[in-house]
C-alpha cells in the first residue's frame, strides 16, 4: 500500500498549508457529465412541471401537472367504484343494511370515515362523548334520549336536534325553573333529592319524598312518573346510572335552575343520502344500536 | 504492482477479468455433480406442479406462497401469518447447517448446491455444446466478429436466454396456482407481476450465469468471507500435495530420475476450474471446492502411471501428517468434532421444536385486542361494559362455530356486536374480527376495580381443542 507516488510531476492549485499542497486533478469524468445532465434536467423540468415561486403560485409548467388534480381524479375515481355501494346503501331499508354482511362492512367503514371527519369533534374519536356530565352523548351506552334504532340515527343525524336550520328538527325545551322562578329554593331542593332518589344515589328521604309531588306537578310530563324518560321528547332518563350534564346533587341543582339546551347541526345539506346512512349504521353498531 | 514499475505509468489497482474457458472433465466428481445437477433442477421445475388435495375451498398445490391471500402451504403443512415463527426458525436451521456443512466438509454449497454454481454449470454445458471444448472457445473468442462468431454466439445467447426464462418461468409458479398461471401465461392474461417477475429473473439469470459466473462468487457473495470463520484446520477442502507433486515439470532426457515431482505441470487442473484459479497456488478465495481439479489431476496421474489423489479433498492437520509420512485421519474423524456435534445438536434441537410446535398446535387461534377508546362504559343500570376486537381464526378447511366463554367469574357476561348468543360462524380458513362485549354487573369486583384480569375461553364444534386468551377488563375506578 505504501507505494511511491508517481504523480509527483503533475502541477498544483498553488497553494501550500504548511508544506501541504494539493494537486490540481481534474474531476472525474463520469461524475462531470452526471453534474451537466442533471442541470440539463432541471432546465428541462422548469420547463416541464411547476417550478419557480411566483407571488400567488408556482409557474404552472407546460404540461399543466398538479397534484392536487391527481388527488381529485383518484378521489373521482374511488368514488366511481363506491358508487354502486353508496346506491345499495340508499336503495337498502335502513333496518335491512345489518343483513347484508358485505354492505355492512362498506357501511361501517364508510361512516367510520364520516363519523371521523363529521362527528368526532363533539362525540369523541371514541364516539364516548368525551367524557360523562360533558354534555355530549355517549354514544356506545344503551340510552337513547331521541331513539336508537337505524331510523331515529339517521333522522337525528339528517336534521340534527333543535336546530332551527330544518323544520323536521326535533325540538324540546326544558324550562328553567330555578332561573325562571317557577319553583321557589326549597321546592329545587326537594325535587333534586327525590331525582337522586330516583337514580339510586344516597339522598335525603325526608326531601325526596317531599319532592315526589313537586316532580309529578313540573317533571314528570316529559320525563314520565317514575323518571324513565320519553324519547318522543328527548327527555333523558333520570333513574338511571347515565347524566349527559352530570348526576350529581350539585350536577342537578344547576340543570333543574337553568335547564339545558343542546344542540345538533343536521347533515342533510352538507352529506349526501348514502353517506349518513353508513354513519347511521356505524353509530348504531358501536354498541348502544337498537 | 510492484515498486520497480517505470516511473511515468501511473499506479493501476484495476485488474480485469480475464475470460474463463473451463475444458470438459470426466470422472466421479463430474458423475456427481451431474447428477446433483440434475435433482436439483429436477426439484425446482417439477415443485409447483405437484397437486395435494386439501379439499374443496383450498388450492390444492402442494408448496405455495399464497401471498394474496397471507398463506404458506407446504403438502401438510399450512402456515399462516401469526405463525411465521416456522419459517424463522427454518431459516435458522438454513443457517446452522451451513455452518455445519462449512466446519466439517468446507465449500460443498458452493461447490455443488449453490444455484450460482449449478446454473453455472448449465450455461458452460450449453457453451460447451455449441461452441466445441476448450480450445475451440478459445479460438472463436479471439477471431474477429464474422458469419461463424455471430451464429455460435446467438446460438448460445438464445439458448441462455430460453434457460433464463425457464428459471424464470418456474419460480412464479411458486405463488399462485401453476396451471392457471401457465394458461395465463401462454394466452397472455396473466398479470403483468408475473411478466415483470419473469423478465427480472430472466435477465438476471442470463447475466450471472452466462457472464459474471465465477465473479458473483469472488466479488458479489458475501460466503466465503464468513466461511472463512466456519473453517478451522480440521474442514476438508481440495488441497494440492505439493510435497509430492513439487518440484513440478517434465521428466527431459538427461535429467536425473527424481529430479522432478509427481506434477508434470500440465495445466489439466487449471484448465477445468471455473473459477480461473490455480489450486497448486493452496486454499484460496476463488476456490468454491467443486472437484474438477480432482477428476482432472487423477485422469493424468492414471495416465502417467503415478498414484492418484495429487489433488484431493484433506484437512491441514492432514498436510502435517503425510508429510511426516503418517496416514491422515479418516474421514470421519474430521466430521464427527465437538464443533460440528455442537452444531448438529443445536440444528437437529430447532428441528425438533418446530416439529413439536407444528404437531400440538391447534387449528384454531385467537388474539385479543381490546378497544382502549374510550376503556369502559357505564350503561344504564350501573354496569360497566368493555368491548375487545377479537380476531378468531379458523384453520379447518370447513366453517367452524366458535363458541365464546369469560372464565370464572360469573359477575361478567359475554355478548357480541351483530351476533345473537355466544356462538359465532367462522368460514373455511377464514378469520373473523368480531366485536365482543364484556359486562360486568353493577357494584360488582370487577365494575368497581379499576382494572381485572379476565380470561377468554374459545372452543369449537366437533373439536375437543380449546384456547384462550388472557386480556385485561377496565372498571369505573370508584
Amino acid at each position: 500500500m505504501a507505494a511511491p507516488n508517481k504523480k509527483h510531476d503533475k502541477p498544483t492549485t498553488g497553494h501550500s498549508w504548511d508544506g501541504i499542497e494539493e494537486f490540481d486533478n481534474p474531476l472525474p469524468r463520469w461524475w462531470l457529465w452526471i453534474f451537466y445532465a442533471c442541470i440539463l434536467w432541471s432546465v428541462v423540468y422548469w420547463i416541464l412541471y411547476p417550478a419557480w415561486p411566483m407571488v400567488s403560485r408556482a409557474t404552472a409548467g407546460v404540461l399543466g401537472y398538479s397534484s392536487r388534480a391527481d388527488v381529485d381524479a383518484e378521489m373521482a375515481t374511488w368514488d366511481a367504484e363506491n358508487q354502486v355501494w353508496y346506491d345499495h346503501l340508499v336503495s337498502t331499508a335502513p333496518d335491512q343494511i345489518a343483513a347484508d354482511p358485505e354492505l355492512q362492512r362498506f357501511a361501517v367503514n364508510a361512516g367510520a370515515s364520516v363519523f371521523r371527519a363529521q362527528c368526532s369533534q363533539c362525540h369523541g374519536a371514541g364516539a364516548d362523548g368525551v367524557r360523562m356530565g360533558s354534555g355530549f352523548p355517549n354514544l356506545l351506552d344503551d340510552e337513547w334520549m331521541w331513539g336508537g334504532t337505524m331510523d331515529d340515527i339517521i333522522q337525528t343525524v339528517t336534521y340534527g336536534i333543535r336546530n332551527e336550520e330544518f323544520p323536521d328538527a326535533r325540538y324540546s325545551e326544558m324550562p328553567s325553573f330555578g332561573r325562571d322562578e317557577l319553583l321557589t329554593a326549597d321546592q329545587i331542593n326537594e325535587v333534586v333529592q327525590h331525582v337522586l332518589a330516583l337514580s339510586g344515589q344516597p339522598h335525603d328521604a325526608a326531601l325526596a319524598s317531599a319532592g315526589e309531588q313537586v316532580f309529578l306537578d313540573n317533571c314528570a310530563s316529559c320525563h314520565g312518573d317514575n323518571g324513565a324518560g320519553d324519547t318522543f321528547v328527548g327527555a333523558p332518563a333520570l333513574n338511571n346510572a347515565i347524566w349527559l350534564y352530570g348526576g350529581t346533587e350539585a350536577d342537578i341543582r344547576a340543570t333543574v335552575t337553568n335547564a339545558h339546551f343542546g344542540i345538533m347541526p343536521g347533515f342533510a345539506n352538507r352529506l349526501p343520502e348514502a353517506q349518513i346512512r353508513a354513519v347511521a349504521a356505524y353509530v348504531h353498531q358501536l354498541g348502544g344500536g337498537q | 504492482m510492484s515498486s520497480t514499475d517505470p516511473q511515468d505509468e501511473p499506479e493501476v489497482l484495476y485488474a480485469a477479468r480475464e475470460p474463463v474457458f473451463p475444458r470438459r472433465v470426466k470422472g466421479s466428481f463430474r458423475t456427481l455433480k451431474w447428477w446433483l445437477m440434475g435433482l436439483m433442477l429436477g426439484i425446482y421445475y417439477i415443485t409447483p406442479w405437484i397437486r395435494w388435495d386439501r379439499g374443496p375451498a383450498m388450492p390444492d398445490q402442494a408448496v405455495l406462497v399464497d401471498l394474496a391471500n397471507r398463506r404458506f402451504f407446504f403438502f401438510m403443512v399450512e402456515i399462516w401469518p401469526h405463525e411465521f415463527y416456522f419459517v424463522a426458525g427454518l431459516l435458522i436451521m438454513a443457517g446452522i447447517g451451513l455452518f455445519l456443512f462449512t466446519s466439517a466438509l468446507g465449500r460443498v454449497w458452493c461447490g455443488y448446491a449453490c444455484p450460482q454454481t449449478v446454473w453455472t454449470d448449465l450455461y458452460i454445458l450449453v457453451e460447451r455444446w455449441v461452441e466445441g471444448d476448450r480450445n475451440a472457445r478459445l479460438r472463436l473468442y479471439r477471431q474477429p466478429w464474422g458469419a461463424e462468431k455471430i451464429r455460435k454466439y446467438g446460438t448460445k445467447w438464445l439458448l441462455w436466454l430460453l434457460i433464463g426464462m425457464a428459471t424464470g418461468g418456474a419460480w412464479v409458479f411458486y405463488f399462485t396456482d401453476a396451471p392457471t398461471l401457465l394458461h395465463n401465461l401462454v394466452t397472455l392474461n396473466a398479470h403483468p407481476v408475473a411478466y415483470g417477475t419473469i423478465a427480472v429473473l430472466t435477465g438476471t439469470t442470463f447475466l450471472f450465469g452466462g457472464f459474471f459466473r465465477e465473479q458473483v462468487c469472488i466479488y458479489g457473495c458475501p460466503w466465503p468471507r464468513i466461511q472463512a470463520a466456519m473453517m478451522d484446520e480440521d474442514t476438508i477442502t481440495i488441497s494440492y500435495r505439493e510435497w509430492r507433486g513439487e518440484p513440478r515439470g517434465k521428466q527431459r532426457k538427461g535429467e536425473p530420475e527424481g529430479a522432478h515431482g509427481d506434477c508434470i505441470d500440465c495445466m489439466a487442473c487449471v484448465n477445468v476450474c471455473p473459477m480461473g484459479i490455480d489450486i497448486r497456488d493452496g486454499q484460496q478465495l476463488a476456490c468454491i471446492t467443486c472437484g474438477l481439479c480432482i477428476d482432472a489431476c487423477n485422469d493424468i496421474m492414471d495416465k502417467i502411471g503415478k498414484p492418484r489423489h495429487l489433488i484431493g479433498y484433506m484437512a491441514l492437520t492432514d498436510e502435517t501428517r503425510e508429510r511426516n509420512g503418517e496416514h491422515p485421519k479418516s474421514v470421519w474423524r474430521h466430521v464427527f468434532r465437538p464443533r460440528t456435534i455442537v452444531y448438529t445438536t443445536l440444528w437437529a434441537g430447532i428441528g425438533l421444536g418446530l416439529l413439536v410446535a407444528l404437531f400440538l398446535r391447534t387449528d384454531i387461534d385467537m388474539s385479543i385486542s381490546p378497544i382502549r377508546n374510550p376503556t369502559h362504559v357505564v350503561l344504564g343500570d350501573g354496569s360497566v361494559r368493555n368491548a375487545y376486537d377479537i380476531r378468531l381464526r379458523n384453520m379447518y378447511s370447513e366453517p367452524r362455530q366458535f363458541f365464546l366463554t369469560v372464565a370464572d367469574d360469573p359477575s361478567i357476561t359475554l355478548t357480541m356486536e351483530g351476533v345473537q348468543g355466544q356462538m359465532v360462524t367462522v368460514g373455511p380458513d377464514e378469520q373473523l374480527n368480531q366485536r365482543v362485549y364484556l359486562t360486568a354487573s353493577a357494584g360488582t369486583e370487577p365494575a368497581r376495580e379499576a382494572t381485572s384480569p379476565v380470561r377468554i375461553w374459545v372452543s369449537v364444534t366437533g373439536d375437543t381443542a380449546r384456547i384462550y386468551g388472557d386480556t385485561v377488563f377496565n372498571g369505573s375506578g370508584q
